[in-house]
């Protein structure tokens, strides 16, 4: 319970509080001190990781080239997922664990109506942005049925996506008839790769997209303060007039167009498909990334910028293990540790434990200064 | 320890961040009586009860336990049913998917085996003793409510406790299954075991109890022997309003803004909800302040509740301003005009997490809809004047409103209603569990809505509040509505009368 | 809710006393199994109605047995596992590594197996029920390491040459009396694997630890009502813990048995089990709430799922994909029986 304080000089500044106290209070410190730490360790490991250089791509073109460049652009997929995901986890207070299948879905039809059927296409047989939007609604119909189970059945979040988290590769593989068509066509891939005569990986300027997108969404709209409201106190919300259901079935149809968008540039990287290895295990990484930037993952309050950060912490992390040669297969498992580290960071009981050992310290260094 | 007694509280103190929620109470328990407690929300019976039963810690005083030297320590729910205090919850706590035998028996056996049959003989025999209709290898969940509760009773009763605790048991009972479980108490008391009867019913305290203990605001009151405390004079200790006290209050208070020559606002016919109230008539006047009044329990939340369609209306028919509406869910009622301040604050009124701003502009940014928020400059200059308007202590508008006190919740919660300018505002406890001062702004405020020509019902369990503001009451007892006072019959005495029932004895 | 609510309105006890949730599921799921088959033979023919047809679901899922069991309990506590396929992965992995590399025998794997299953049971365990963090969440990151460990340990597939262990996979146990000519016209009894029997006996011994013993009966009590539970007594705290112990040495167990049943460390060893069990449970009637279900259900629950598989593959969709759909589709007709059956109940 606060004092009332009616001054505004005195609501921002505590005296009794020192400054390392007020900054882990920001939602946004754990990830920025994620990201410094790491940066800092690349930079003393080894400072060449920061360089960034002019190369020529397969088509000859110049474009940016390192590590960073690399962050950026294969973060790409993950902050997008990581937006979705921050809307789902704050209104239903459970996480999608089907994004890597849908993903891989969405990739498979806009891949089988670009090539029209055939298994090596030379040359788009539809529209690219036909094709996409019809991806993105059929994403945007299997984000609906997730929501439906978890807003209509109260089937837990989690659970509720099982079901497309095992079946989303396999609808993927049977949407192409399980063959695995490729496309040649220079310019599907300029979503995934370079467009010509730009240096800058597409995918960062999709992102950039997006994050404007969804940041005029959130300006323009109730999004933001209906989906918090459902999420921290459904009864009130229904009192106020919302609707939770249908609110939560909204965010996973949200989802569901940010699944389609990273599934496109996902694919339109190398224009082919592999249905059981495509984006797999970033449903993890999403998670990882809303957790990372401050969110409760039981729902609630948000804050997407945060989750924005996080998946770039979060391929920076993957980035730097890969420099020093950790196989892709066993990046789970150290990602693993770091989930299970934040998560028990943030119980309640753990949370309750530190603050109780954290006033004793606070109290000798007053008295010594 | 007192000659007779198997229970002594002493000088019993607890303290919640803020609250006060028992000073220095005293309680006794003899052998062989039934001791009602007595109270109305909030006044500590529950944590008492807690205390006692090792859910709470107590921050002072000392439990005796005839049989037990010096104090009885009880830390946990196991200690108090070793101690020889068995305890029946208002909720049922025990598990729907169990037997009926295994919720009689689990976590009080010795080794490490179900020994079904063994369970299943001694269950039977209970049940069948008791009359409890219902067979041992039943699943508790496929059988009524009120048989659940009787089974909680059972189990209670077969640990051959000394001191028996019943909250609020009977509210699931019909009367057949409350004559039964009266039966049942006899025979216990009749045993030595000394009951602790917790309820809202004013009838089976006079039914069935030797003593009754009355709490109010955390303090005890007094203990009466039950011939001594007569119906009214039980409901005057429970409110805090002496006898004498009454005829005055009258005099003082202006009846509200009454207005009897106004058009109806809202007119309700028949109206009944799935939350089990009678159907019940109903309608507000321009400019009126009407209210319902009835001990806790009684139906008062629920028939505001159906007015505004937070719960599921099953019948009746509802006029707003002459015209005929259906209001289906709240949204509905808000888009009519209807404003409604939840009895429970904490789980159906603030949103904990989001800001007082967010918070007060939450029902009208609704109405507006989903694509046209309000800039930020509007939702601040709303949430500032309204800040300003009822005096919210708040360090900032950004702040979140559960670290506000509970009377500034309620006036963010107010200020969010007047937002909308609504026709009609119905005000569900409002004043619960604030301080007074705020009481008194909130009472103030009602009175200046209506003078403005709104219409406003208000209800509290004060009835010195509804007396100060109310032009009219309707009196609910059992989910029924059973009088409507206005006029001269606004008067304490009556409205006590009234809501206690039967006999004025 | 069960039909015939043994109370009428005056109180009177009727005669029948409504069958509990977990017996009516059960008979459900009993009944699905048979009818599945039987329609499977009836129409199908063939294959079905050769009785080594229907021990090969046996040996084939004995270890898949071994995992839903286990899952079942965690569910019953109201928890999930999703760990166990990456355990049952990790646990062939390492085994395969310590006979062909290590020089290990037929009990060290016995050792590695339970070993690494009650690690992670006991870390699962621990921050379910102590720290009350979310057990999908935790499990979730369990099978992640799981899986990474698995590619640490070896990324590329081993089959396994050790003799005695070959000697304890290839043993064949006939089931005396039944039996089919072959296509020569020779008499071939019908066999199962030394897995089937170990899976079969889980089965039992779990069955009477549910039935009879108060951890068993505190698990159902914990999932019916955590709070209530700890006001009739229980230590939910413990109880949680060791239903997430059980489950993960289950799935250490599991890995043992499929290890026995393959004969190789892969890592594919495994994939999808986790789907697998917990669709078995669900279809053996464990409600995915808690409190509800039964091992016996749980084992039939297998069956029917391998049926069903095995139905769609004969029917023509033989792709390994619409295995996945099948699985997929079962579990969410089961799962949405149950929030239908549940919201109806709630509403009473």
């Amino acid at each position: 319970m606060t004092t009332p304080v009616k001054n505004p000089e005195t609501k921002v500044k505590r005296p009794d509080e020192s400054l390392f106290k007020r900054l882990t209070r920001q939602q946004l410190f754990i990830p920025v001190a994620a990201l410094a730490l790491l940066v800092l360790f690349n930079l003393i490991a080894d400072p060449s990781f920061f360089m960034v250089t002019m190369k020529e791509n397969s088509l000859g073109n110049p474009v940016l080239s390192g590590n960073i460049i690399s962050v950026l652009d294969n973060a790409s997929e993950l902050v997008i997922l990581a937006i979705g995901m921050t809307l789902v986890t704050a209104s239903s207070g459970g996480q999608d664990i089907s994004v890597g299948a849908t993903m891989t879905i969405a990739g498979s039809v806009i891949l089988r109506l670009v090539c029209g059927g055939q298994v090596n296409a030379d040359t788009m047989q539809m529209n690219l942005f036909l094709a996409v939007f019809i991806g993105i609604v059929v994403s945007m119909c299997f984000g609906a049925f997730n929501g439906a189970l978890v807003a209509c059945f109260n089937i837990q979040p989690m659970v509720a996506t099982l079901i497309m988290y095992t079946a989303g590769r396999s609808i993927a593989a049977w949407i192409n008839n399980n063959q695995l068509p490729i496309i040649n066509d220079v310019a599907f891939k300029y979503a995934g790769t370079f467009l010509p005569g730009i240096p800058v990986p597409t995918p960062v300027f999709i992102t950039i997209l997006m994050i404007a997108v969804f940041w005029l969404v959130l300006k323009f709209t109730n999004l933001g303060l209906y989906t918090q409201s459902v999420g921290i106190n459904p009864n009130s919300s229904r009192l106020n007039g919302l609707n939770p259901r249908m609110i939560k079935l909204l965010t996973y149809v949200i989802l569901g167009v940010c699944v389609a968008v990273a599934g496109y540039i996902r694919i339109s990287r190398s224009g082919s498909i592999n249905y059981s290895r495509n984006a797999e295990n970033i449903e993890m990484d999403a998670i990882l990334a809303v957790a990372l930037g401050g969110n409760a993952l039981s729902g609630g309050k948000f804050n997407i910028y945060g989750s924005i950060l996080g998946a770039y912490v979060i391929q920076f992390l993957t980035t730097t293990l890969y420099k020093y040669e950790v196989p892709s297969t066993a990046l789970p498992a150290y990602k693993a540790v770091v989930v299970i580290l934040l998560v028990v960071l943030s119980a309640p009981v753990v949370r309750e434990k530190l603050a109780s050992m954290k006033k004793v310290p606070a109290k000798a260094v007053k008295e010594v200064s | 320890m007192q000659e007779g007694a198997v229970l002594e509280m002493r000088g019993i103190c607890k303290y919640f961040p803020g609250v006060r929620a028992l000073q220095d109470v005293d309680f006794t328990l003899r052998e062989g009586e039934i001791h009602a407690l007595m109270g109305e929300n909030g006044a500590g019976k529950s944590t008492l009860i807690k205390v006692l039963t090792g859910v709470y810690p107590k921050d002072g005083g000392e439990v005796h336990i005839s049989g037990i030297d010096g104090a009885a320590v009880i830390r946990s729910p196991q200690d108090a049913q070793n101690a020889g205090i068995s305890t029946v919850y208002q909720e049922i706590t025990l598990c729907p998917n169990l037997t009926v035998a295994e919720n009689m028996y689990i976590g009080r056996t010795k080794g490490a085996m179900t020994n079904w049959k063994a369970m299943n003989g001694g269950a039977g025999k209970i049940l069948q003793s008791l009359g409890i209709p219902a067979s041992p290898n039943q699943q508790l969940g496929s059988c009524s409510i009120a048989v659940q509760q009787m089974v909680a009773i059972a189990r209670a009763v077969d640990m051959e406790c000394k001191v028996l605790i019943l909250d609020e048991p009977t509210s699931s009972l019909d009367e057949q299954e409350v004559v039964k479980l009266f039966g049942l108490m006899r025979d216990l008391k009749a045993k030595g075991v000394g009951i602790i009867f917790v309820t809202h019913f004013l009838e089976q305290v006079y039914e069935v109890c030797d003593r009754i203990t009355v709490l109010r605001d955390g303090q005890l009151v007094g203990e009466y022997v039950i011939e001594d405390l007569p119906r009214v004079q039980l409901v005057s200790k429970m409110l805090g309003k002496e006898l004498d006290d009454m005829a005055d209050i009258k005099g003082e208070s202006d009846g509200g803004a009454v207005s009897l020559e106004g058009s109806p606002v809202l007119e309700a016919e028949g109206l009944c909800s799935s939350a089990g109230i009678k159907p019940f008539d109903f309608s507000i006047r321009k400019g009126e302040v009407n209210g319902f009044t009835g001990l806790l329990g009684s139906g008062r939340s629920e028939c505001v509740r159906a007015i505004f369609g937070a719960d599921h209306v099953t019948g009746g028919s509802v006029k707003m301003d002459g015209q005929s509406v259906r209001i289906k869910k709240p949204l509905d009622a808000m888009k009519c005009g209807i404003g409604y301040l939840p009895e429970d604050r904490k789980g159906d009124g603030i949103v904990g997490d989001l800001s007082v701003r967010e918070n007060i502009i939450l029902a009208l940014q609704v109405m507006k809809g989903f694509f046209r928020p309000f800039s930020r400059a509007q939702a601040e200059a709303f949430a500032d004047e309204y800040i300003k308007l009822l005096e919210i202590k708040t360090a900032s508008a950004d702040t979140p409103i559960k670290s506000l006190s509970g009377g500034n919740q309620q006036k963010c919660i107010l200020a969010r209603w007047l937002l909308t300018d609504p026709k009609y505002l119905i005000l569900d406890e409002p004043t619960r569990g604030i301080d007074i001062g705020t009481k008194i702004e909130i009472q103030k405020l009602v009175l200046k809505l209506a003078a403005e020509g709104k219409s406003v019902t208000f209800i509290s369990s004060e009835i010195d509040e509804m007396l100060r503001t109310c032009s009219r009451l309707i009196v609910m007892r059992d989910r029924k509505a059973v009088g409507e006072l206005n006029g001269d019959d606004l008067t304490q005495t009556k409205i006590m009368a009234t809501i206690a029932g039967g006999d004025e004895a | 809710m069960p039909k015939g609510i043994a109370v009428d309105k005056q109180g009177r006890l009727k005669e029948r006393v409504a069958m509990s949730d977990t017996n009516l599921l059960l008979t459900i799921t009993i009944v699905v199994f048979f009818v599945l088959y039987l329609a499977a033979v009836v129409f199908l023919g063939g294959s079905f109605t050769k009785p080594q047809n229907f021990l090969n679901i046996l040996n084939n899922n004995a270890s898949l047995i071994v995992l839903s069991c286990g899952m079942s309990i965690v569910m019953i506590t109201g928890g999930i596992d999703i760990s166990v396929g990456a355990v049952t992965c990790l646990v062939c992995m390492t085994s395969a590594v310590n006979l062909e590399q290590q020089g290990g025998n037929v009990f060290t794997v016995i050792l590695i197996g339970l070993g690494i299953g009650l690690a992670f049971g006991v870390v699962q365990g621990f921050l379910v029920a102590h720290l009350g963090i979310q057990p999908f969440i935790i499990s979730l990151a369990g099978m992640f390491f799981a899986k990474g460990m698995t590619t640490i340990v070896s990324k590329e597939p081993i089959r396994v040459t050790n003799e005695a262990f070959l000697a304890v996979k290839d043993t064949r146990i006939t089931v005396p009396g039944l039996g089919a000519p072959n296509k020569l016209g020779v008499y071939v009894p019908a066999y199962v694997e030394v897995g089937v029997v170990i899976a079969l006996l889980v089965v039992v011994l779990l069955f009477c630890l549910l039935r009879w013993t108060k951890l068993g009966r505190a698990f159902y009590a914990v999932g019916g009502n955590n709070q209530s539970a700890s006001m009739l007594g229980i230590n939910v705290r413990r109880t949680k813990f060791l239903a997430h112990v059980l489950c993960s040495l289950l799935a250490g167990l599991g890995g043992i048995l499929y290890f026995l049943h393959v004969g190789s460390g892969d890592v594919a060893n495994g994939a999808g089990d986790e789907m697998n069990a917990i669709a078995s449970s669900i279809i053996g009637g464990t409600l995915l709430t808690g409190g509800v279900g039964n091992v016996a259900g749980t084992f039939f629950g297998v069956l029917s799922l391998n049926t069903i598989k095995r139905i769609v593959s004969s029917l023509g969709f033989d792709e390994a994909w619409w295995s996945n759909i099948t699985v997929a589709a079962m579990l969410c007709l089961f799962l949405v029986i149950q929030s239908i059956v549940l919201l109806r109940k709630n509403k009473k």
